[in-house]
């Protein structure tokens, strides 16, 4: 009950940065346990005689003014404020999906959100082996030029990435698309 | 000792250098006191309210360096509404006006504006030193009448303040004939500053010991730099973005093998995690690492780096450094003294930091004195065994990024773990509390804490007595900052005197009434009592049942303050 709750209803609208789609079902019911903040706004029973002062402290539903203690700074400096939304087609699914670049951390973090997003369609299976991998992502930069992911630093590729493609590696006969570097380590943080 | 002539006691005062010294010393008699007014040249103001500009200025004519604090340190978290006070303006005029011949200036959380450096900058000669801390109300036109009219800057340090850009170029107002910096902190600009500018300045700097760039120096630049400084002891990066195959990128590691004296080092606003094997060489000889900044690096990129670093004794670092990351710090860094690990996302990154990490410092790191910690979760054998680990902890701020979360494994409070921690370190002089907490943790640290100085409590406590056992138990408190307690007005009011040996109280959505803040004010006229009162009604007035969203007090020669805004009362 208190799952459900939690991880469906109120992760909609809690505000914090992660992906999109959520978690994967393991880390829910360790969740369970936890008192998440969104919790206490939600008006928990043990906490009664608080509640009434909960409610006049939370400005939204669930942020509180001042926590955690990091100072505004820092806050605007490390944590990322600016969002990178582009959209992500895989060949073969019926509808396209949004991803914030600016949460990812590098391509492996990005490899995940690919197997979160598309992981029914059959990604993880298609990239098990990197040598034959049946898709291959690939992104159009700035100019309009589809580039395989993978080449360039993370920094660089989240500066010039307009939108992004898992494609069929069969509509790429003879061109070079054996993984190297960044790329492998995109495959590989798929399929671990 | 009131046999020897003036210039002797003077001589030997020469030697009494800290400020709690100093403040004992003028206090023996009236001729020490007098003596020691004429001698002194450093004076710490922990609050600019406590005392006016004119005072300071009477008593202490000889003054040299002066340190000012403004607004209360929960002002960092957004709790101290806008325009507040803390402005800089009415010091600088009263120096200006006297004779004092101000050489160091070092503030923190004060307002500052273009017109108080310009002022600064043309009213003392030998000025030499300007050190701004979490400041605001600048733009980089004042730091160009620095830059400009300082002939003799030693040192400008900018940390972490709201500046405005003007897209003047400010560097560029260095004159030729300035070649005495020791110190160049602009890392919190966001703005661009002449490449060439900056590497003449440098060239012409034999003494630059510390420089920090901001994000707009790139790669090529830092290595020329590098280049004409290679006495530098402390480098903060701005940019460090390149190609691993391009000459740039090979140049600067070149140069990075000769910057043999770098100890300190910080920054990496940017970064791509491959170019960090440059750095590798001047590892082993860091003995402060700070890459709070650099959100670019991931966990994995961290531990390469850190287990170079054999000679840590600071060490700040962002959370993706993971449990097994503070493990390697732990076998890596066997100095480390001071630690902070900083969160990555506002509610944290559910792989970050636990308890874990946390006890795996501790047992590595004995010499651990200085901690900031956030974290997921904490547990009470954690504390209890880090405690038991380290008992020369002075700092130990703990920061459970979800607000009264218990002990995960037993479902309590907190209240043993952090009794632990006061009951073995005996030397804490700074407690920051978080996790579900009940009255016993005040009870115990009312017993034990006999240093602590600053106390900060947030969504803790059950009841009055939490906040009175800290009031009667913690002789040397100093500051004490709440927010989100049950505690009312009988804890305010229990013991009034107390607040005089207190630099200040912040108590924020408390149980505190107006009426029970009129009647301490009353019976303590050397205290300024704020009230903010944010209500937009503009003519509600207070009455005494109504609950009070914020009160700051503290203690004050100056009197009721007129810089005040609206909704400050000051009772």
């Amino acid at each position: 009950m208190e799952k459900q709750g939690l991880g469906l209803g109120l992760e909609i609208t809690e505000l914090r940065l992660g992906l999109p789609c959520g978690e994967p079902v393991e880390k829910k019911e360790k969740k369970e346990k936890k008192r998440v903040f969104s919790e206490i706004q939600a008006g928990d029973d043990d906490d009664d005689e608080n509640s009434s002062s909960e409610d006049r402290k939370v400005q939204t539903k669930n942020q509180v003014v001042g926590w955690p203690p990091l100072c505004s700074y820092r806050k605007k400096n490390t944590v990322s404020q600016t969002k990178k939304y582009v959209k992500v087609s895989m060949d073969g699914a019926p509808f396209l999906r949004k991803i914030d670049l600016a949460m990812h951390k590098g391509y492996s973090d990005l490899a995940l959100s690919f197997e979160n997003f598309f992981s029914c369609y059959g990604i993880r299976e298609a990239l098990k082996d990197a040598d034959n991998a049946e898709h291959v992502p690939i992104y159009e930069d700035k100019d309009g030029d589809w580039m395989l992911v993978g080449d360039v630093p993370w920094e660089m590729f989240i500066e010039s990435c307009k939108r992004l493609r898992i494609m069929k590696r069969s509509d790429a006969k003879g061109f070079d698309l054996q993984p190297k570097g960044s790329l492998k380590g995109f495959i590989e943080g798929v399929t671990k | 000792m009131n046999y020897f002539p003036d210039e002797v006691i003077e001589h030997i005062f020469d030697y009494v250098v800290s400020h709690r010294d100093r403040n004992a010393l003028s206090l023996v008699c009236k001729s020490w006191y007098r003596i020691e007014r004429f001698t002194r040249q450093r004076v710490f103001i922990g609050n600019c309210y406590s005392i006016t500009p004119e005072r300071l200025i009477q008593r202490f004519p000889g003054l040299k360096s002066l340190t000012l604090k403004g607004k209360p340190h929960f002002a960092d978290f957004s709790l101290v509404p806008y325009d507040w006070g803390g402005f800089l303006c009415p010091w600088i005029e009263a120096l200006a006006k006297s004779r004092v011949g101000l050489e160091e200036l070092r503030l923190k959380r004060m307002v500052v504006s273009d017109e108080s450096l310009e002022l600064l900058s043309r009213s003392f000669t030998h000025f030499k030193s300007l050190v701004l801390v979490s400041c605001e109300g600048f733009t980089t036109d004042g730091l160009a009448a620095i830059a400009a009219n300082c002939r003799f800057l030693r040192e400008l340090d900018l940390q972490e303040n709201e500046v405005e850009d003007h897209k003047g170029q400010w560097l560029s107002c260095f004159p030729d004939s300035c070649t005495s910096l020791v110190s160049l902190n602009f890392a919190c600009l966001k703005g661009e500053v002449s490449l060439g500018a900056l590497e003449r300045l440098v060239a012409r700097s034999p003494n630059l010991k510390s420089l920090k760039l901001n994000r707009s120096v790139p790669l090529d630049a830092l290595q020329r730099i590098m280049m004409r400084a290679p006495q530098l002891a402390d480098l903060g990066i701005g940019s460090f973005v390149h190609d691993p195959d391009s000459e740039a990128y090979i140049r600067l590691k070149n140069t990075i093998l000769k910057c043999k004296s770098i100890t300190s080092l910080s920054g990496f606003l940017e970064v791509a995690p491959h170019c960090l094997a440059a750095i590798y060489p001047i590892c082993p000889n860091l003995t402060s690492l700070n890459l709070s900044y650099a959100a670019g690096i991931q966990g994995s990129e961290l531990i390469k780096l850190i287990r170079h670093c054999g000679k840590l004794q600071r060490l700040w670092i962002m959370d993706c450094i993971g449990d097994k990351g503070l493990g390697v710090v732990a076998m890596t860094c066997k100095d480390l003294q001071e630690l902070r690990v900083f969160p990555s996302a506002p509610y944290g990154n559910p792989a970050a930091v636990t308890e874990k990490g946390l006890v795996a410092i501790s047992m590595g790191c004995p010499k651990l004195h200085s901690l900031l910690y956030f974290c997921h979760q904490m547990t009470n054998a954690a504390l209890i065994t880090v405690a038991k680990n380290c008992p020369n902890f002075i700092r130990f701020r703990l920061c459970i990024l979800e607000a009264l979360k218990p002990d995960p494994d037993t479902l309590e409070p907190l209240d043993e773990g952090f009794g632990a921690i006061v009951q073995s370190c005996r030397r804490l002089r700074r407690l920051s509390l978080s996790g579900q907490l009940t009255d016993q943790v005040f009870l115990y640290i009312g017993m034990y804490a006999e240093q602590l100085e600053m106390l900060s409590i947030a969504f803790a406590g059950e009841s009055d007595k939490g906040m009175l056992y800290v009031l009667n138990g913690c002789k040397k408190l100093r500051k004490l900052e709440i927010r989100d307690c049950p505690f009312g007005n009988m804890a305010l009011l229990t013991d009034v005197g107390k607040y005089e040996t207190m630099r200040s109280l912040w108590m924020s959505s408390c149980e505190v009434t107006v009426g029970a803040c009129k009647l301490l004010a009353k019976k303590m006229p050397r205290l300024n009592v704020e009230i903010f009162n944010e209500n937009e009604q503009e003519d509600c007035s207070l009455e005494d049942g109504q609950r009070v969203e914020k009160m700051y007090l503290y203690r004050t020669l100056a009197g009721k303050r007129k810089d005040a805004p609206e909704y400050v009362w000051t009772l």
